[in-house]
């Protein structure tokens, strides 16, 4: 009986894949600290490294299943596949509490649903200027343009194309990289030295890695505050964008 | 730790069964908010359980060992997305990741205005969740 070593990786592609994710991280934490100070977070530079892999597979095998077209890869396939996804986002609601809602108060609040709302309907605005003028499209870039999250939760809720999927996801890493550069310096233009502003600002920005990063390095005192809302940014974005604001977008396409 | 995941899974699934019924009743064909209604559900069973003591820390062992796999899980996602496809529309990304945010934090300075009152209730709170 032969068996080579590519057998046997592709026999345990979910074990293949878990190690090789493990070692992206690893390469882009080093990166994250040795080239960019921890500016740039190492999440944000781990999914960025994600969607070139995802092209290099595309390229490699003319497929559209990314680096998991790729035999050795296939485990990707389940452990990047919705069902894994949406069980450990739905497990990170375990740091939430309602009470954490209640202490951001009424600003805390109005800040996610402004910042949500305005993300997505300015994203679907800037996909139907773009050519992208299907209610599916749109709500996926939209959503995009709230987290890396919301825009594939709500792509395969909607039924969207993978590329569009890929827009989104690059569209919600792009914003985390801004809000954690850009934070520093624009913290004293806008007032964001205080608690409440930080809890605004979280609820506004959204994506937790971005403001907790950004706001460690504006005052780390502030870091936590900005977390409690942008914790439920994501989740209150699966919730709204894929329901309430994609039967909207449909209802104004109509018209 | 099997007793948290397996709390964990009840809540997926229990959510993930709204979002569906949702959808269909809404007629599009979609799951309609599943993971946000399991989001939902798994804080207020969280927090009922947590004031009765029955959440052990190995039950939330169980959940938070997920959670931890969170972001390499959303880096696996992305390496299997159609990027080639996606790259014609790679303005369109860049300006959906940019403009949306620029509009949302410009309107920091005029939520502030709004309930100055709540402002001094805050202690320090943390939290540990990240996307």
């Amino acid at each position: 009986m032969v068996y080579t070593l590519q057998d046997l990786l592709i026999k345990n592609g979910f074990v293949v894949a878990l190690l090789a994710t493990g070692l992206i991280i690893l390469a882009s934490s080093w990166i994250s600290t040795a080239l960019t100070n921890k500016k740039i977070p190492a999440a944000a530079i781990a999914i960025f490294a994600g969607l070139l892999l995802a092209y290099a597979g595309g390229v490699i095998t003319e497929g559209e299943k990314g680096i998991a077209d790729i035999s050795i890869f296939s485990g990707f396939a389940l452990l990047g596949g919705s069902m894994l996804r949406d069980f450990t986002i739905v497990s990170t609601a375990m740091g939430a509490r309602f009470s954490e809602i209640k202490k951001a108060g009424i600003p805390g609040m109005v800040a996610l649903l402004v910042g949500i709302s305005l993300s997505f309907f300015t994203g679907a605005i800037l996909a139907a200027l773009m050519g992208y003028t299907d209610a599916k499209s749109m709500a996926t870039i939209g959503a995009g343009a709230c987290t890396f999250i919301v825009g594939p939760v709500t792509g395969a809720a909607v039924g969207a194309s993978s590329d569009v999927i890929a827009i989104s996801i690059a569209a919600g890493v792009a914003k985390s990289i801004l809000v954690t550069i850009g934070t520093g310096p624009i913290a004293k233009i806008i007032g964001l030295n205080n608690p409440k502003a930080a809890m605004i600002f979280g609820g506004l920005a959204g994506t937790t890695s971005g403001v907790a990063a950004g706001l460690a390095a504006t005052d780390p005192k502030l870091v936590p505050y900005g977390a409690i809302t942008a914790t439920f940014y994501t989740g209150i974005g699966c919730l709204l964008c894929p329901s309430v604001f994609y039967i909207i977008l449909q209802w104004i396409i109509i018209l | 730790m099997i007793y948290g995941v397996a709390l964990l899974a009840a809540c997926y699934l229990v959510g993930q069964t709204i979002g569906e019924l949702l959808g269909r009743w809404l007629n599009i064909n979609s799951n309609v908010g599943g993971v946000g209604f399991a989001m939902l559900l798994l804080i207020l069973v969280n927090q009922w359980m947590h004031q009765r003591k029955w959440l052990t820390t190995e039950m939330e062992k169980g959940i938070l060992f997920w959670s931890n796999l969170y972001i390499p899980v959303i880096v696996a996602m992305s390496s299997i997305q159609d990027v080639k496809a996606a790259t014609s529309g790679g303005i369109i990304a860049l300006l959906a990741g940019i403009i949306p945010v620029a509009l949302c934090i410009l309107m920091l300075p005029l939520l502030m205005r709004l309930g100055n009152k709540d402002a001094q209730k805050i202690e320090g709170e943390h939290s540990t969740v990240s996307d």
